[in-house]
Protein backbone atom coordinates (compact mmCIF):
# COMPACT_ATOMS: atom_id res chain seq x y z
CA UNK A 1 0.00 0.00 0.00
CA UNK A 2 1.45 3.58 -0.58
CA UNK A 3 0.71 6.54 0.93
CA UNK A 4 1.07 10.18 -0.56
CA UNK A 5 1.75 12.15 1.74
CA UNK A 6 1.32 16.03 1.05
CA UNK A 7 3.70 18.84 2.23
CA UNK A 8 2.07 22.56 1.88
CA UNK A 9 4.33 25.79 3.40
CA UNK A 10 4.13 25.59 7.07
CA UNK A 11 3.08 21.86 7.47
CA UNK A 12 5.46 20.38 10.37
CA UNK A 13 4.22 16.37 11.11
CA UNK A 14 4.98 14.82 7.41
CA UNK A 15 7.66 13.15 8.56
CA UNK A 16 5.72 11.53 11.78
CA UNK A 17 2.80 10.89 9.59
CA UNK A 18 4.60 9.45 7.54
CA UNK A 19 6.82 7.23 9.84
CA UNK A 20 3.91 6.10 11.10
CA UNK A 21 2.15 4.60 7.94
CA UNK A 22 6.42 2.83 7.17
CA UNK A 23 5.93 1.27 10.60
CA UNK A 24 2.21 -0.28 9.72
CA UNK A 25 3.90 -1.38 6.87
CA UNK A 26 2.81 0.40 4.28
CA UNK A 27 5.00 2.81 2.08
CA UNK A 28 4.93 6.56 2.01
CA UNK A 29 6.48 8.62 -0.20
CA UNK A 30 6.33 12.40 -0.05
CA UNK A 31 4.60 15.31 -2.66
CA UNK A 32 4.72 18.52 -2.70
CA UNK A 33 1.73 21.15 -2.86
CA UNK A 34 2.68 22.83 -6.40
CA UNK A 35 2.59 19.27 -7.85
CA UNK A 36 -0.46 18.80 -10.27
CA UNK A 37 -0.24 14.86 -9.70
CA UNK A 38 -0.17 12.51 -7.33
CA UNK A 39 2.97 9.96 -7.43
CA UNK A 40 1.75 7.07 -9.13
CA UNK A 41 0.04 4.18 -7.70
CA UNK A 42 -1.11 6.20 -4.61
CA UNK A 43 -3.61 4.14 -3.08
CA UNK A 44 -4.01 7.06 0.64
CA UNK A 45 -3.40 10.52 0.20
CA UNK A 46 -2.53 12.12 3.86
CA UNK A 47 -3.19 15.56 4.23
CA UNK A 48 -0.63 16.12 7.50
CA UNK A 49 -1.01 18.39 10.25
CA UNK A 50 0.99 21.60 10.54
CA UNK A 51 0.53 25.40 10.23
CA UNK A 52 -0.08 25.78 6.80
CA UNK A 53 0.53 29.24 5.40
CA UNK A 54 0.89 30.16 8.75
CA UNK A 55 -2.92 29.62 9.16
CA UNK A 56 -3.72 32.87 7.31
CA UNK A 57 -7.15 34.09 6.48
CA UNK A 58 -8.63 30.63 8.09
CA UNK A 59 -6.89 27.74 9.15
CA UNK A 60 -6.19 25.46 5.89
CA UNK A 61 -7.95 28.30 3.89
CA UNK A 62 -5.14 28.87 1.51
CA UNK A 63 -3.69 25.08 1.13
CA UNK A 64 -7.12 24.10 0.13
CA UNK A 65 -7.32 26.12 -3.23
CA UNK A 66 -2.67 24.48 -3.79
CA UNK A 67 -2.06 23.23 -7.26
CA UNK A 68 -2.04 19.33 -5.61
CA UNK A 69 -5.81 19.58 -4.03
CA UNK A 70 -7.10 18.93 -8.08
CA UNK A 71 -5.57 15.76 -8.19
CA UNK A 72 -6.40 14.82 -4.53
CA UNK A 73 -10.14 16.07 -5.53
CA UNK A 74 -9.86 13.50 -9.03
CA UNK A 75 -8.58 10.99 -6.73
CA UNK A 76 -11.50 11.16 -4.05
CA UNK A 77 -13.88 11.23 -6.97
CA UNK A 78 -12.53 7.74 -8.17
CA UNK A 79 -13.39 6.21 -4.52
CA UNK A 80 -9.53 6.92 -3.19
CA UNK A 81 -8.58 7.22 0.62
CA UNK A 82 -7.57 10.17 2.14
CA UNK A 83 -6.53 10.57 5.83
CA UNK A 84 -6.38 14.44 7.10
CA UNK A 85 -5.11 14.89 10.82
CA UNK A 86 -5.53 18.30 12.22
CA UNK A 87 -4.07 21.00 10.05
CA UNK A 88 -4.95 18.53 7.08
CA UNK A 89 -8.81 18.05 8.14
CA UNK A 90 -9.14 21.65 8.43
CA UNK A 91 -7.81 21.48 4.65
CA UNK A 92 -10.21 18.65 4.25
CA UNK A 93 -12.97 20.80 5.18
CA UNK A 94 -12.11 24.10 3.10
CA UNK A 95 -11.46 21.87 -0.15
CA UNK A 96 -15.22 21.04 0.70
CA UNK A 97 -13.71 16.97 0.94
CA UNK A 98 -15.52 16.79 4.63
CA UNK A 99 -18.80 19.09 5.84
CA UNK A 100 -18.44 21.73 8.54
CA UNK A 101 -15.53 23.98 9.50
CA UNK A 102 -12.90 24.16 12.30
CA UNK A 103 -13.64 27.16 14.38
CA UNK A 104 -11.82 28.49 17.18
CA UNK A 105 -11.47 26.82 20.51
CA UNK A 106 -14.21 27.59 22.36
CA UNK A 107 -12.28 27.95 26.23
CA UNK A 108 -9.29 30.04 22.95
CA UNK A 109 -6.92 27.98 24.46
CA UNK A 110 -4.58 26.02 22.32
CA UNK A 111 -5.13 22.64 23.97
CA UNK A 112 -1.99 19.91 24.16
CA UNK A 113 -2.33 17.00 26.15
CA UNK A 114 -3.15 13.48 25.55
CA UNK A 115 -6.69 12.78 24.69
CA UNK A 116 -9.11 9.83 24.69
CA UNK A 117 -11.73 9.16 21.78
CA UNK A 118 -14.46 6.38 21.55
CA UNK A 119 -14.25 4.66 17.56
CA UNK A 120 -18.07 4.90 16.78
CA UNK A 121 -17.53 2.28 14.28
CA UNK A 122 -14.82 -0.31 13.66
CA UNK A 123 -16.50 -1.49 10.48
CA UNK A 124 -14.48 1.51 7.89
CA UNK A 125 -11.25 0.85 6.40
CA UNK A 126 -9.83 3.15 9.10
CA UNK A 127 -10.97 1.69 12.55
CA UNK A 128 -11.38 -2.46 12.04
CA UNK A 129 -8.32 -3.07 14.21
CA UNK A 130 -10.28 -1.52 17.10
CA UNK A 131 -13.43 -2.32 18.59
CA UNK A 132 -16.60 -0.70 18.13
CA UNK A 133 -16.94 2.19 21.34
CA UNK A 134 -13.56 1.18 22.16
CA UNK A 135 -12.07 3.93 24.03
CA UNK A 136 -8.13 4.71 22.89
CA UNK A 137 -5.88 7.56 23.86
CA UNK A 138 -4.13 9.48 21.53
CA UNK A 139 -2.65 13.14 21.50
CA UNK A 140 -4.24 16.26 20.74
CA UNK A 141 -2.24 19.64 19.49
CA UNK A 142 -4.52 22.62 17.94
CA UNK A 143 -5.62 25.93 18.70
CA UNK A 144 -8.97 25.58 16.25
CA UNK A 145 -10.86 22.37 16.48
CA UNK A 146 -14.13 23.28 17.56
CA UNK A 147 -16.27 21.41 14.73
CA UNK A 148 -19.31 22.79 13.57
CA UNK A 149 -21.67 22.84 11.37
CA UNK A 150 -25.28 23.31 10.67
CA UNK A 151 -28.17 21.55 12.64
CA UNK A 152 -28.94 20.35 9.26
CA UNK A 153 -25.44 18.66 8.41
CA UNK A 154 -24.96 17.61 11.95
CA UNK A 155 -28.03 15.32 11.89
CA UNK A 156 -27.44 13.78 8.63
CA UNK A 157 -23.72 12.63 9.85
CA UNK A 158 -25.24 11.51 12.77
CA UNK A 159 -27.93 10.10 10.58
CA UNK A 160 -25.13 8.48 8.68
CA UNK A 161 -23.40 7.01 10.96
CA UNK A 162 -20.39 9.37 9.62
CA UNK A 163 -19.28 10.51 12.84
CA UNK A 164 -15.70 8.41 13.14
CA UNK A 165 -14.62 9.41 16.47
CA UNK A 166 -15.99 11.35 19.72
CA UNK A 167 -13.77 12.79 22.56
CA UNK A 168 -14.52 11.51 25.58
CA UNK A 169 -12.89 10.66 29.37
CA UNK A 170 -10.78 7.29 30.23
CA UNK A 171 -14.43 5.49 30.62
CA UNK A 172 -15.88 6.49 27.59
CA UNK A 173 -18.03 9.12 28.80
CA UNK A 174 -18.60 11.86 25.58
CA UNK A 175 -19.91 14.92 27.56
CA UNK A 176 -16.77 14.90 29.30
CA UNK A 177 -12.89 16.05 28.63
CA UNK A 178 -14.52 17.79 25.09
CA UNK A 179 -11.49 20.26 24.41
CA UNK A 180 -12.79 22.62 22.09
CA UNK A 181 -16.19 22.74 21.78
CA UNK A 182 -16.89 20.77 18.90
CA UNK A 183 -20.54 20.00 18.34
CA UNK A 184 -21.93 16.48 19.98
CA UNK A 185 -18.03 15.82 20.82
CA UNK A 186 -16.93 15.45 17.17
CA UNK A 187 -13.42 14.68 17.34
CA UNK A 188 -13.22 13.00 13.51
CA UNK A 189 -15.63 12.14 10.51
CA UNK A 190 -16.12 10.60 7.45
CA UNK A 191 -17.38 11.59 3.62
CA UNK A 192 -20.08 9.91 2.23
CA UNK A 193 -18.49 7.05 0.68
CA UNK A 194 -16.66 6.84 4.84
CA UNK A 195 -13.41 6.82 1.92
CA UNK A 196 -12.13 10.47 3.60
CA UNK A 197 -11.54 10.65 7.25
CA UNK A 198 -11.05 13.60 8.49
CA UNK A 199 -9.79 14.22 12.55
CA UNK A 200 -7.94 16.82 14.60
CA UNK A 201 -6.07 14.61 17.19
CA UNK A 202 -2.97 12.88 16.15
CA UNK A 203 -2.95 9.24 15.78
CA UNK A 204 0.49 9.02 14.43
CA UNK A 205 2.27 10.70 17.86
CA UNK A 206 0.97 7.02 19.55
CA UNK A 207 2.40 4.76 17.46
CA UNK A 208 5.55 3.24 19.17
CA UNK A 209 5.66 2.38 22.93
CA UNK A 210 9.10 3.75 23.18
CA UNK A 211 6.58 7.42 22.99
CA UNK A 212 4.23 6.07 25.89
CA UNK A 213 1.61 4.31 24.05
CA UNK A 214 0.48 2.53 20.60
CA UNK A 215 -3.44 3.32 20.52
CA UNK A 216 -2.95 5.06 17.13
CA UNK A 217 -1.34 2.49 15.69
CA UNK A 218 -4.68 0.24 14.64
CA UNK A 219 -5.75 3.02 12.17
CA UNK A 220 -2.73 2.84 10.05
CA UNK A 221 -2.58 -0.84 10.16
CA UNK A 222 -6.54 -1.06 9.08
CA UNK A 223 -5.85 1.39 6.65
CA UNK A 224 -2.65 -1.05 5.05
CA UNK A 225 -4.81 -3.90 5.08
CA UNK A 226 -7.79 -2.37 3.51
CA UNK A 227 -6.21 -0.14 0.62
CA UNK B 1 -10.83 51.28 -8.06
CA UNK B 2 -10.53 50.76 -4.24
CA UNK B 3 -13.37 48.43 -2.60
CA UNK B 4 -13.83 46.85 1.03
CA UNK B 5 -14.60 43.40 1.39
CA UNK B 6 -16.12 42.99 5.09
CA UNK B 7 -16.35 39.14 6.36
CA UNK B 8 -17.99 38.32 9.80
CA UNK B 9 -19.29 35.38 11.61
CA UNK B 10 -23.15 34.59 10.13
CA UNK B 11 -25.57 34.74 13.66
CA UNK B 12 -25.85 31.67 16.01
CA UNK B 13 -21.81 31.21 15.49
CA UNK B 14 -20.12 30.97 18.22
CA UNK B 15 -17.19 33.61 18.34
CA UNK B 16 -14.88 32.69 21.13
CA UNK B 17 -12.80 35.73 20.40
CA UNK B 18 -15.81 38.20 19.95
CA UNK B 19 -16.65 37.65 23.55
CA UNK B 20 -12.82 37.50 24.96
CA UNK B 21 -13.01 41.41 23.48
CA UNK B 22 -16.64 41.64 24.51
CA UNK B 23 -15.22 41.12 28.19
CA UNK B 24 -12.26 42.81 28.07
CA UNK B 25 -13.88 46.13 26.78
CA UNK B 26 -16.44 45.33 30.02
CA UNK B 27 -12.96 45.01 32.12
CA UNK B 28 -12.23 48.55 31.10
CA UNK B 29 -15.94 49.80 32.66
CA UNK B 30 -16.88 51.26 29.44
CA UNK B 31 -20.29 51.45 30.09
CA UNK B 32 -22.80 50.56 27.31
CA UNK B 33 -21.33 47.72 25.54
CA UNK B 34 -23.54 45.21 25.10
CA UNK B 35 -22.02 42.80 23.08
CA UNK B 36 -19.29 42.50 20.24
CA UNK B 37 -18.71 40.23 17.39
CA UNK B 38 -14.94 40.13 15.02
CA UNK B 39 -14.75 39.71 11.33
CA UNK B 40 -12.09 40.71 8.90
CA UNK B 41 -11.41 43.67 6.82
CA UNK B 42 -9.82 43.41 2.89
CA UNK B 43 -9.12 46.63 1.39
CA UNK B 44 -8.67 45.48 -2.27
CA UNK B 45 -7.82 47.61 -5.20
CA UNK B 46 -9.04 46.07 -8.77
CA UNK B 47 -7.90 47.04 -12.02
CA UNK B 48 -11.41 48.56 -13.55
CA UNK B 49 -13.44 51.23 -13.38
CA UNK B 50 -16.79 49.98 -13.83
CA UNK B 51 -18.56 49.13 -10.46
CA UNK B 52 -20.42 46.35 -11.19
CA UNK B 53 -17.67 44.54 -12.46
CA UNK B 54 -15.60 44.85 -9.50
CA UNK B 55 -18.84 44.07 -7.38
CA UNK B 56 -18.73 40.98 -9.71
CA UNK B 57 -15.20 40.31 -9.50
CA UNK B 58 -14.72 40.65 -5.32
CA UNK B 59 -18.10 38.56 -5.12
CA UNK B 60 -16.18 35.81 -7.00
CA UNK B 61 -13.28 36.52 -5.04
CA UNK B 62 -15.37 36.12 -1.61
CA UNK B 63 -17.01 32.91 -2.89
CA UNK B 64 -13.77 31.39 -3.71
CA UNK B 65 -11.29 31.94 -0.88
CA UNK B 66 -12.08 35.23 1.55
CA UNK B 67 -15.49 34.19 3.12
CA UNK B 68 -15.95 30.33 4.59
CA UNK B 69 -19.97 30.61 3.53
CA UNK B 70 -20.39 27.83 5.59
CA UNK B 71 -20.05 29.74 8.92
CA UNK B 72 -19.33 33.31 7.42
CA UNK B 73 -20.56 36.83 5.61
CA UNK B 74 -19.21 38.86 3.43
CA UNK B 75 -20.20 42.21 2.59
CA UNK B 76 -18.54 43.87 -0.50
CA UNK B 77 -18.33 47.84 -0.68
CA UNK B 78 -16.54 49.63 -3.92
CA UNK B 79 -15.47 52.74 -2.72
CA UNK B 80 -14.55 54.27 -5.77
Amino acid sequence: MRAAVITFPGINRQEDIARAFTIAGAEAVHAWHADTSLPQGTDVVVLPGGFSYGDYLRCGAIASRAPIMEAVRAHVAKGGYVLAVCNGFQIACEAGLLPGVLMRNAGLKFVCRAQHLRVERNDTAFTKAYAKGQVIEVCIAHGEGNYVTDDETLARLEGEGRVAFRYCDAGGDVTKRNPNGSRNAIAGVYSENLRVLGMMPHPENLVESLVGGTDGLGLFQSLVKAA
Amino acid sequence: MKARVTVTLKNGVLDPQGKAIEGALKSFGLEGIASVRQGKVFDIEVDTVDKSRAEALLNQACEKLLANTVVENYRVEVVG
